[in-house]
């Protein structure tokens, strides 16, 4: 019988961590539905504090239209079906802006279900902001009216990228290696078909795909890539699997150029230091923190003062934000079908630049400078390092917003 | 009535086959009444999940609770069967065919045998761990493979439907969440009955024999392998059925549903429910998906939360809740509960001082290291303090030492009234 | 050629070594308990962040010995308070309970160490190329790996075989009460092999730390590759895990030099739209599903060959 209390004990210990702030009446709420524990949950924290970050910021200045921003995180476990129930959950809780990124699976079925539900509870609308899921058919074939995209997507970051290389004579052989899933296989399909259009003359020497998350020794892989005699990678691989792939290469003294979107990523820095490749490893984002750019080296520094061992990872996040609040502000009202209509079209100075981006009206994706920047020792200009490691991003090339611009397929159903 | 119907499910027992309908019946009108009860789109959701999970649950505790096969892959018949609703819907919506949402399940029910059928000829070869490993083997092949086979299980976006295109019966849309609530209770009321039935015949007999005593069920006839192969395809069966619910209910199928996340959360499920008797899994369905729904909110490190509850129940309750009170049975029939429950609620109060020691212990710690960038002001139970102070940190230890210590005196105090009840019902009994 | 094989079984040997080096103790602990330890993995990894953390006040050298005994000791903490008294609610009860563990571990080390990797190096006294092949460098750290594994494996060998104690827990495992009645501490030979479990993918953690990732979620993405290595090799036999180590290893490095498909095998003989039909399976090389061949071979094993490669019982 004593066990049968100790287990009792046990359970009810569940619910003793009743630790919830209560929430102010009459706040502006965003609710923030991404992991924040399991395998996704390192990126899925930086982007929470950083939302964090810029709500403190923004309630210091008095918030927006009056009202204090506030923040609710919801715990997805980066799992499609749970984001759901989170959704509905975060309506239930009176918030009707909704922002997400980490996995397009998630992206996917949120964007589907926010406009099933606005197309089922008229009056009730709820507006999706995606700061970071790139499928391209978030804004393209499945694209939606209440889904708004702040990140380049996969098509207009290669874009920009073969656009760079088109100038690069001295890339001949790229070699391809990609995440065996969508995502993976929409970087590599894209890569192929715009080398080929731009630079003819460069030879795609390995088109390799490996599944998600289940090589613990990218030897083989490196074996491979050397005999095929490249000398650029592309690779849109993320997470342990850009780590390991980096490490392996590093190992075996691989002397090509990589070419990545997620070189970036929690843990990418420490990796690519390991590996020791300086200069080697390259990244397009929207921004990196070394831009000289006065005003956002000062919210980097103030950020760094309060979360010393987190990076700054989502920019966007800031273009996102600001051009949230903006559309508030213009509108009157934080009603999500006003905001939708300010946001379609508008004009933002970016963050990390303050070139001008716009939110284009036909897809609702965001058009932004993109940077391509590599990893290395910081000259005395550049402040900022990744991961304490001592290295830095470094910009070899900004693409002008023009060379980011990529025709949608999208056919957006406008609400009447 | 009806909590002595429910106990003598849970106990597994045959019994008096009024009790028995009468519970069936509360349940009936229980899940009829519970929206009325719980309205908002949240409590909804999450009771259409409940259901599914309900009858993923019990369809998994055909294999482990009846039939005593650990199964590592049993989320792959529930996401087959939910993959072949989703595109049945879709070419129907397509086609035009007259057929309401609500046969649709079938469709994930006829996947799931199929599928069921053929890893069950591989698998069930086996019994015991090589049984387990081979699960384990194929639910990696399986979901491995939805990520490289795109075309069939839509990549990492998941194939979506729209559950309002099909034919209307009646007027009934679907696309209001009550709706899918009510058909997901039907069917899961259906299905549990269907599975409760199953039980009751030969077959569930042979079953629990071969759980029970592999080698003697040989030797008066019956081919295992064959028991085993049965069994498992009728749970593949009810799992593409709870499949095919879920693929209604959420509009959209995805490999995550089939992964090794899915299979590890119904062993879960069906463990900390009681695998022993019937009603167990379904405690466990509820349970564990309420917690899954909510503890997050309540903390961010509610894994460890999970990881200890779960540790405690293998460790001290292995039968489970439906276990714990279906030890109360016979002191309820007896009309001697009264004697113990003074002594639980002596025990209860220091065994929440420990609990909430602990947990404070927990998040004061969480407090200073997660979130250390946020400062050491915390609130906790609706008492703001600071982690860093000595004060609270004395507060958490003395609860929970102290706690502990008088839990464990009154536990046993409570152990030894729950014999002398048990002892004198007994008497009762023979008495009879 | 000759170069594409040389350098594939060279890269084969040693991932399977590095796979047998992280499956030993859990090949121990089955072998001689019967129990499927799931927070095998989480060991693992609680090794590596030990590792990490001593080798940052006091050098790599140290934290190879001192982690491993850390985590031995909660091992052995685990099994006496623990898993002894699950033991006799059966087999089933024991996995779920490791099962258990693995997020207690994993959130606790979270809280630790954050959920970011941490920066965990090779010791400079191993980071340089031990030797050059065909231009491909091979770093003296993964020959390190190496001999490690190889030196486990005779080790354990040797004490399962040879000494008096290894003589004592295999009778245990099949005679606890006998054993137990002619004097020795049943209980405590347990306690010590499940310890020496732990400790053994606490070494896996210190040493593969630093050639992989160090992050709160590596157990997670270890995945249930170890198993693969223990059953395949037949449950119960350490010369057993040791050739599905080196088995794994090759077979996956082998298949990822593959371009082969059934598109490229039987292009010829299908007509066009049976090929379109197909979709998805007919293009798929060997390479892009070498890493998921592991658990083809488990299920084949285990229908075909339940004993293993070398396993003296059927599991």
């Amino acid at each position: 019988m004593r066990t049968t209390f100790a287990a009792t004990a046990l359970a009810l210990s569940v619910f003793g961590a009743a630790a919830m702030p209560a929430a102010a009446e009459d706040a502006l709420k965003i609710a923030y539905i991404d992991p924040l524990s399991g395998g996704g949950a390192s990126i899925g924290q930086i982007g929470l504090n950083q939302l964090k970050f810029i709500a403190d910021a923004v309630n210091a200045k008095g918030g927006v239209m009056g009202k204090k921003v506030e923040i609710a995180a919801y715990d997805n476990k980066l799992n499609p079906q749970q984001s759901l129930v989170d959704v509905q959950k975060a309506i239930d809780d009176g918030i009707r802006i909704i922002t997400q990124g980490n996995g397009s699976s998630v992206a996917l079925a949120i964007e589907d279900f926010v406009a099933k539900y606005n197309e089922r509870n008229p009056g009730k609308e709820v507006i999706y902001l995606n700061y970071a899921a790139i499928d391209p058919a978030l804004t393209n074939e499945k694209c939606s009216y209440w889904h708004f995209a702040w990140d380049a997507n996969v098509g207009v970051k290669l874009q920009a990228l073969t656009n760079f290389i088109k100038a690069k004579k001295d890339i001949k052989k790229v070699y391809l290696i990609d995440q065996d899933y969508s995502f993976g296989h929409s970087v590599a399909d894209t890569a192929v078909r715009m080398l080929k259009e731009k630079r003819p003359d460069i030879a795609i020497v390995g088109n390799e795909f490996h599944p998600l998350v289940k090589v613990t020794d990218f030897s083989p892989y490196i074996a491979k890539i050397k005999a095929s005699g490249a000398d650029t990678v592309i690779t849109g691989n993320w997470g342990q699997d850009f780590a390991l792939l980096i490490k392996a290469a590093g190992d075996a003294g691989l002397k090509v150029d990589w070419y990545t979107f997620y070189a970036g990523g929690a843990g990418g820095p420490t990796a690519v230091k390991q590996a020791n490749m300086p200069d080697q490893v390259f990244q397009i984002t929207e921004g990196v923190n070394n831009i000289d750019y006065k005003p956002a080296q000062d919210v980097i520094r103030a950020y760094f003062a309060h979360y010393p061992n987190a990076p700054v990872y989502y920019p966007r996040l800031f273009n996102e934000t600001g051009m949230l609040f903006k559309a508030i502000e213009e509108a009157k009202s934080d009603d999500p079908v006003k905001i939708a209509v300010k946001l379609e079209g508008m004009k933002y100075p970016t963050f990390s630049s303050g070139d001008e981006g716009f939110m284009r009206k036909d897809d609702h994706q965001f058009f932004q400078p993109l940077y391509i920047s590599t990893l290395g020792p910081l000259a005395a200009n550049q402040p900022f390092d990744e991961e304490h490691t001592g290295w830095g991003w470094k910009v070899v090339a900004q693409i002008l917003v023009q060379d980011t611009i990529l025709p949608t397929s999208c056919k957006m159903k406008r609400p009447q | 009535m009806s909590a002595a119907g429910a106990l003598e499910l849970a106990s597994g027992r045959r019994g008096r086959p009024l009790a028995t309908y009468g519970a069936w019946l509360a349940a009936a009108v229980a899940l009829g009444l519970l929206p009325r009860l719980f309205s908002s789109g949240f409590a909804l959701t999450t009771m259409s999940l409940m259901g599914v999970m309900i009858v993923f649950t019990l369809s998994y505790n055909m294999l482990l609770g009846q039939t005593g096969l650990l199964s590592f892959g049993h989320a792959v018949f529930f996401g087959l069967g939910g993959f072949f609703t989703v595109h049945m819907m879709n070419v129907v919506e397509g086609d035009g065919a007259p057929l309401p949402l609500f046969l649709f399940p079938l469709v994930g029910a006829a996947a799931g045998l199929v599928f069921g059928v053929i890893f069950g000829a591989v698998s069930t070869r086996r019994a015991g761990t090589a049984f387990a490993m081979i699960t384990l083997g194929i639910a990696e092949l399986v979901s491995s493979s939805a990520l490289i086979l795109r075309r069939f299980f839509g990549g990492e976006a998941g194939v979506t439907t729209d559950r309002t295109g099909l034919v209307h019966l009646f007027g009934v849309t679907f696309g209001p969440q009550i709706q899918v609530y009510y058909l997901i209770a039907s069917w899961c009321f259906v299905s549990a009955a269907a599975m409760y039935a199953l039980t009751r015949t030969p077959f569930g007999r042979i079953c629990n024999a071969v759980r029970d005593n592999p080698e003697r069920a040989r030797f008066i006839g019956y081919n295992t392998q064959t028991v085993r192969f049965i069994a498992f395809s009728l749970a593949g069966l009810f799992a593409g059925v709870a499949g095919g619910l879920a693929a209604i209910n959420f509009e959209i199928m995805n490999s995550a549903q089939l992964g090794a996340a899915q299979s590890g959360a119904v062993i879960l499920m069906a463990y900390i429910g009681g695998v022993g008797g019937f009603v167990g899994p379904i405690i466990g369905a509820i349970l564990v998906t309420y917690l899954q729904a909510t503890l997050s909110d309540l903390t961010d490190v509610w894994q460890l939360y999970f990881g200890l509850l779960f540790i405690g129940m293998v460790m001290f309750a292995p039968e489970g809740v439906a276990g714990l009170l279906a030890r109360q049975q016979p002191l309820l029939q007896a009309r001697q509960l009264h004697r113990v429950v003074p002594f639980y609620l002596l025990a209860l109060l220091p065994g929440l001082a420990a609990a909430a020691g602990l947990s404070m212990m927990i998040e004061m710690t969480n407090q200073l290291t997660g979130h250390a960038p946020d400062g050491p002001a915390m609130v906790f139970l609706y008492a703001p303090f600071n982690a860093n102070a000595v004060l609270p940190w004395l507060i958490a230890v003395v609860l929970f030492l102290a706690g502990t210590w008088l839990f464990l005196r009154a536990a046993r105090l409570a152990s030894a009234a729950y014999d002398e009840a048990l002892a004198t019902a007994r008497m009762r009994k023979s008495a009879l | 050629m000759v170069e594409i094989v040389f350098i594939s079984t060279l890269n084969g040997v040693l991932y399977g070594m590095l796979l047998f080096l992280m499956a030993s103790g859990l090949t121990v602990i089955f072998s001689m308990m019967g129990v499927l330890n799931f927070a095998h993995a989480s060991f693992y990894m609680l090794g590596a962040f030990f590792g990490f953390a001593i080798s940052r006040h006091v050098g790599f050298w140290p934290g190879l010995v001192i982690a491993p005994l850390l985590v031995g000791g909660i091992g052995m903490a685990v099994e006496r308070y623990g898993l002894r008294r699950v033991h006799r609610h059966g087999h089933v009860a024991e996995l779920l309970f490791t099962f258990g563990l693995t997020f207690v571990i994993q959130q606790l080390v979270e809280m630790a160490w954050g959920k970011l990797p941490v920066d965990y190096r090779v010791p400079p006294s191993l980071d340089f190329p031990a030797f050059t092949v065909f231009s491909t460098n091979y770093p003296t750290f993964k020959i390190f790996e190496l001999l490690i594994s190889v030196a486990i494996f005779a080790a354990l060998l040797l004490a399962v075989k040879r000494t008096r104690i290894g003589l004592i827990v295999q009778a245990a495992l099949s005679h606890p009460d006998m054993v137990g009645m002619l004097g020795h501490n049943v209980d405590g030979v347990f306690m010590l092999v499940f310890g020496v479990g732990a400790g053994l993918a606490a070494i896996a953690g210190v040493i593969a730390g630093p050639a992989l990732v160090t992050q709160s979620n590596m157990a997670e993405l270890l995945g249930p590759i170890l198993f693969v290595v223990v059953v395949v090799g037949g449950l119960g036999s350490l010369s057993g895990a040791f050739a599905a180590s080196l088995l794994i290893g090759l077979v996956q490095t082998f298949a990822v030099a593959s371009n082969a498909s059934l598109a490229s095998a039987f292009g010829s003989l299908v007509s066009q739209r049976a090929q379109a039909y197909l979709g998805d399976i007919w293009n798929v090389t060997v390479a892009q599903i070498a890493p998921i061949l592991p658990y083809l071979l488990l299920v084949l094993i285990l229908i075909f060959r339940p004993r293993g490669l070398i396993g003296a019982r059927d599991s």
